[in-house]
């Protein structure tokens, strides 16, 4: 659905965006990390046939960004990274303007507006103006306006800013459901539980150039090594630790407890519990030591 | 997942732009800071005016003048009850452009199918509507009030005159506020530079209100004219900076001064505008700098010429229309005293080549700071009124049996070789400079301000290095040699 090729865009001499390729296809949701000026916006600014690649090609929704830019936009719901709301309108005439720029009939914008309000629970909230919404019930509106036509592409900054969790929640689960229903969705944060928990793939941007990409469990493998495990015991290893250096490749240890890496836990793990118990040592917890996406990131950036 | 628009049944271009078009017309008409003066200016300002028109005409009929100059401020005010809800149309269009910008709503506009000109014809509509609706139920509210107090009503002519000139002005507003939009991101900034529409339009009032009083009405249509060409480069400009890429791509935040010194100093320092910097040089500047401004104002030298011509051949028709007896001039009059006493008459400067210097260089310098104001137009007319009067007394002299040529050749050309191409290089990079906001610049990679910058640098190179040494030999050899030229041409002493 959303397929990039050595996508580039320069402003003079500065190079936003380098040489970037990525794909999603429907039903998936790609997470666009990166610090702030990396190229995330302009990178969507593209795919959004907003501003034009100086090099390179995107064709999103089955339309090229260059040659049909108007295809393009008609398709794309884009949460820009501020509501940008019209404070004058209320919910109502806000989305039914919208409504009529992307060309749909009167019924169907009281329909879809109707039924996204009381999606994210601002039906009761029509009728203010915006100038009296809340932050986040800003943010809720300008996602509803990027939901409204009901686009087989989403592109989303920073969904979920400036919500409360109880909203928040609420906006992840319509982003689950999205993927569910097969848009392919692009997902700009720097809430990295939030991608984690939405995203199929990450895409790590930096200075302009996708640095990593894959799949969350490829990414930590890739950068944070063979999983990692910890055992706790109920008295220390004294006599066995030699032996048990050269079992497994442990990377930390206290008194009671080792941490090692193993490229095979379902082989090793097993293997290594006969081990301990044939030698009478008291084995409390065998476990995975989760490593979060802020591991990764954190490691990509710092390099 | 549904396609609900795709199926949808195509809208015209309008009816897209019309999407846009009502939504704005509902937020300026929702915003009482805007709404509370245009309808004051609209109910109340006319009645003023006409009373007035009333308490003029009377104070001119009390006092003993003649009823005409009282009759001649009604159509006057007229303008004036159209003009001042007009002046919204700028604010309008500044809040509606660039306040969008500034507020952050304007990437979902971007984002949406609508095209640049929809956007642009969407917005600039509205944003001349409320104000232009305004203006013309002023003028109706004067009119009516002019018919039932005082029994007058304009001439067909003069009321589709200011009709059409208000409506022009209100293009002119409008599409001028996008231009200046384009170039910032905030309203603040905005504001400064409308000055470069605030400050025309009041020169243009002030010269419209001189026309109105004698009555001049074909010189009106002329200047509808001009503001119809004005109003084409205008929109054909914001057309071309109204656009998503310009938009989001080049953002200016603030008028910084340095950063415009370095910018200027950029140009100043390169031969081409966004060429690299070089050594400079005065032989540099006389062999690659002045020959390339010399190209790049190829067609505003052009246009300084022809006008040039055409006041010349102006003052010759006028002094058919005019002619002087005989009496007021006679060459055997002349002698060196009496030319070296010219200045005594009040206007001219004294007759020393440091005064000659000074006035020629003030002369053009505000040709320069007017041609900022006015697009680049009033720096043309202030050379055209000497040329004018040149080609006033040739006919003259012709009519009195003279040689029109000699009178050229002796009284004018000495100096003039050196005055006339100094002048008209000045004045063509003046009106380069003045003109620069409305055109494209010469590379496409500069801004509007950009291009603005490299125009000045052009004129302060042209004025430094090719005027100036230039008007100094015209100021010597007009004191030095022009006089005796003359006196010797006409067998006096």
């Amino acid at each position: 659905m959303i397929e990039a090729e050595n996508l580039t865009k320069k402003f003079d001499d500065f190079v936003a965006v380098d040489s970037l390729s990525l794909s999603v296809p429907a039903g998936q949701v790609l997470a666009l990390l990166g610090p702030n000026g990396a190229g995330k916006t302009t990178t969507v600014r593209m795919l959004s046939a907003i501003l034009a690649p100086t090099t390179g090609r995107a064709i999103v929704a089955g339309f090229d960004v260059r040659q049909s830019p108007g295809e393009v936009r008609r398709r794309v719901g884009m949460l820009t990274e501020m509501p940008g709301l019209y404070l004058r309108m209320q919910a109502v005439e806000y989305l039914d303007f919208f409504g009529q720029l992307y060309g749909l009939g009167a019924s169907q914008r009281q329909a879809r507006a109707a039924a996204l309000l009381s999606r994210f629970g601002m039906a009761d909230a029509v009728d203010k103006r915006l100038s009296d919404y809340s932050k986040g019930m800003r943010q809720k509106l300008a996602l509803i306006r990027s939901m409204l036509h009901d686009p087989p592409v989403l592109l989303l900054d920073e969904p979920t800013s400036a919500m409360d969790p109880q909203s928040a929640r609420l906006v992840r689960d319509a982003i689950a459901a999205l993927r569910g229903e097969r848009h392919a969705i692009i997902l700009c944060t720097h809430n990295l539980f939030e991608a984690e928990e939405l995203a199929d793939n990450i895409a790590i941007i930096r200075r302009g150039r996708i640095v990593e990409q894959g799949t969350m469990a490829s990414l930590k493998s890739r950068l944070l090594g063979p999983p990692l495990m910890e055992v706790r015991l109920n008295a220390p290893l004294d006599g066995l630790l030699p032996d048990f250096f050269q079992r497994v490749q442990v990377v930390e240890q206290g008194d009671v407890w080792l941490r090692y890496q193993t490229e095979d836990p379902a082989v090793e793990n097993p293997r290594l519990l006969r081990w301990l118990a044939d030698r009478g040592a008291g084995v409390v917890t065998l476990s995975e030591v989760a490593r979060s996406l802020e591991d990764v990131y954190l490691r990509v950036v710092a390099e | 997942m549904t396609t609900l628009a795709f199926g949808q049944k195509q809208k015209t271009w309008f009816d897209e732009a019309f999407v846009l078009l009502r939504r704005e017309l509902m937020d300026t008409l929702r915003d009482w800071r805007i709404i509370v003066p245009i309808a004051s200016l609209t109910l109340f300002f006319p009645f003023l005016m006409n009373l007035t028109a009333g308490l003029a005409s009377e104070w001119v009929t009390k006092y003993g003048g003649a009823p005409i100059i009282g009759e001649r401020i009604i159509p006057f005010l007229l303008m004036v009850v159209g003009f001042f809800p007009l002046s919204f149309s700028l604010v309008i269009a500044l809040e509606v452009f660039v306040g969008e910008k500034e507020r952050k709503s304007l990437e979902p506009l971007l984002a949406s199918p609508l095209s640049d000109s929809q956007l642009y014809f969407g917005k600039a509509l509205a944003s001349m509507i409320p104000p232009l609706v305004a203006s013309y139920l002023g003028i109706a509210v004067y009119l009516v009030g002019l018919k039932i107090f005082r029994g007058w009503q304009p001439a067909p002519e003069l009321f589709v005159l200011v009709i059409l000139l208000t409506t022009a002005k209100a293009v002119v507003m409008v599409s001028g506020a996008v231009v200046i939009s384009s170039q910032t991101t905030s309203v603040r900034a905005a504001n400064l530079l409308a000055s470069f529409i605030i400050i025309p339009m009041a020169l243009l009032m002030q010269g419209e209100s001189l026309i109105m009083f004698w009555a001049n009405y074909p010189v009106l249509w002329w200047i509808l004219a001009a503001l119809i060409v004005v109003n084409i480069l205008l929109v054909r400009m914001g057309l071309h900076l109204f656009d998503r890429e310009e938009l989001l791509g080049r953002e200016i935040d603030e008028l910084n001064p340095r950063v415009v010194w370095l910018k200027f100093k950029g140009f100043w320092q390169s031969v081409e505008p966004g060429g690299p910097v070089e050594r400079f040089t005065l032989r540099r500047v006389y062999t690659r700098d002045l020959p390339s401004i010399l190209r790049r104002t190829g067609l505003a030298t052009l246009t300084v010429v022809l006008a040039l011509v055409a006041a010349m051949v102006g003052g010759w028709l006028y002094a058919r229309s005019f002619p002087l007896p005989q009496r007021f001039w006679s060459p055997q009059a002349l002698t060196m005293e009496t030319l070296h006493s010219a200045p005594a008459v009040g206007f001219l400067p004294a007759f020393t080549a440091e005064a000659v210097l000074s006035n020629n260089i003030r002369s053009l310098l505000l040709g320069g700071l007017l041609a900022v104001f006015s697009f680049g137009a009033l720096a043309v007319v202030l050379l055209m009124a000497p040329m004018g009067i040149i080609g006033f007394f040739m006919f003259q002299v012709a009519h009195w049996g003279m040689s029109p040529w000699l009178f050229f050749a002796t009284f004018v050309m000495p100096h003039g070789l050196f005055e006339l191409p100094a002048a008209v290089l000045a004045t063509a990079a003046a009106l380069r400079l003045g003109a620069a906001v409305l055109a494209r610049s010469a590379s496409p990679r500069l801004t509007v301000g950009e291009g603005w910058l490299a125009a000045l640098a052009d004129f302060v190179k042209v004025f430094v290095f090719a005027t100036l040494p230039l008007l100094l030999i015209a100021a010597i050899v007009e004191v030095n040699l022009t006089l005796r030229v003359v006196l010797w041409a006409y067998g006096l002493h």
